[in-house]
């Protein structure tokens, strides 16, 4: 249900700052969010200040310098530092992505880091996505068959396997869902950007034999048509997918076996 | 505390499987009303302003009675579809029904009361 405010419990307080680096000429300040569920307190916002002339390009640099030079406790996921495991996914300067792709010069003047918005937060930038992993396994994302097992593989034209680019690419990070206000009101029941497009990638897939079902699933106001088309899922994928698009397609399938 | 598994908690109740045609009828209503509206309110500017009997008179005629009577029916249902969903948006439980069940009878009530306005008028 919408929120207009935060609970108590989670009303964002001025948090520490840490001394500037000595000696330093090209020195970046950083705001990160911080909440550890041990201390009992409110999350906070410390603030952090970087010799820019001895880090990396990319925000995920940046929050490995200060995890390994200032603050230990920073907590953070992070893995491939790539783009390809989607760990990193926070909210960067207002826009929800993944910090090893985000380059620092792509934000003006202070950097302001976030966990991904309206997920309960475990410690630090580290979001719960338990919910969201879940509803992804409720799509069934795998291959559905009735057809015996060929003796080979099952075979996929080459125009057939181009319908699955823009969405195989998906690599699950959450930016999408959670920069979705309709995921933020009704996460519990609608689907969702990422959950969606998972069930596109398999409903378009020519080999897939579940067609049918995987549309009656989604059949539903709130799973599906709770999505009215904001397209904040499109505009923040760092992967520059389209999930608006393929919900949309959703939509067409189902009203076509309708009229 | 409910022991509920995290894909329990996904899964819901399942599937309601019904929204399309609440859809569709926003998706072609939607269309519809963008060609009648512009109509429906050039012809009703056009009246403000004018003589009581010119207005009767202009309201009696089929084209602007008809127009009128379609803005009225099709623009208070997209009205109340669509207000569904925004309740359904941001209201939850008790809140949501009562919310629902006071647009469709205000919107039901709308459109009598216009309907029957407009023979009295045309009629």
């Amino acid at each position: 249900m919408v929120e207009f405010a935060l609970p108590k419990n989670s009303r964002i307080t001025t948090g520490k700052t840490w001394p500037k680096p000595e000696g330093a000429t090209n020195v970046r300040k950083f705001q990160i969010y911080r909440w550890n569920p041990d201390d009992g307190k409110n999350p906070s916002v410390d603030t952090y200040f970087l010799d820019m002339d001895k880090c990396g390009p990319m925000i995920l640099d940046a929050l490995i310098k200060i995890k390994n030079e200032i603050d230990p406790t920073l907590t953070f996921r992070r893995s491939c530092r790539e783009g390809i495991c989607g760990s990193c996914a926070m909210n960067i300067d207002g826009i929800n992505t993944l910090a090893c792709i985000y380059g620092l010069d792509e934000v003006k003047g202070d950097v302001k880091i976030y966990p991904l918005p309206h997920m309960p937060v475990v410690k630090d930038l580290i979001p719960d996505l338990t919910h969201f992993y879940a509803q992804h396994a409720s799509i069934m994302p795998w291959l559905e068959t009735k057809t015996n097992r060929p003796a080979k593989e099952w075979k996929q034209s080459i125009e057939d396997r181009k319908k699955l680019d823009g969405l195989y690419e998906c690599v699950m990070c959450a930016s999408c869902s959670t920069s979705c206000p309709s995921y933020w009101w009704n996460g519990d029941k609608y689907l969702g950007p990422a959950a969606l497009l998972h069930a596109y990638r398999w409903i378009i897939d020519s080999r897939d034999e579940a067609t049918g079902e995987r549309l009656d699933d989604l059949e539903d106001p709130f799973k599906l048509y709770r999505c009215h088309t904001i397209m904040n899922c499109a505009k923040t994928c760092p992967k520059g997918l389209n999930p608006a698009k393929a919900i949309s397609e959703i939509k067409k399938m189902l009203v076509e076996r309708h009229v | 505390m409910r022991f509920l598994t995290d894909r329990k908690r996904a899964e819901g109740r399942g599937s309601a499987h019904a929204g399309t045609e609440h859809h569709w009828y926003m998706q072609v209503s939607a269309v519809g009303l963008a060609f009648i509206v512009p109509a429906f309110i050039y012809m009703f500017g056009s009246l403000l302003g004018a003589p009581h009997e010119q207005v009767i008179a202009s309201l009696s005629r089929p084209f602007p009675a008809i127009l009128s009577a379609l803005v009225l029916v099709f623009g208070l249902a997209h009205f109340r579809k669509g207000a569904q969903m925004m309740i359904e948006d941001y209201t939850r439980k008790s809140t949501k029904k009562v919310l629902i069940i006071l647009v469709i009878t205000m919107t039901y009530g709308l459109t009598a009361a216009g309907l029957f306005a407009l023979a009295k008028i045309a009629l």
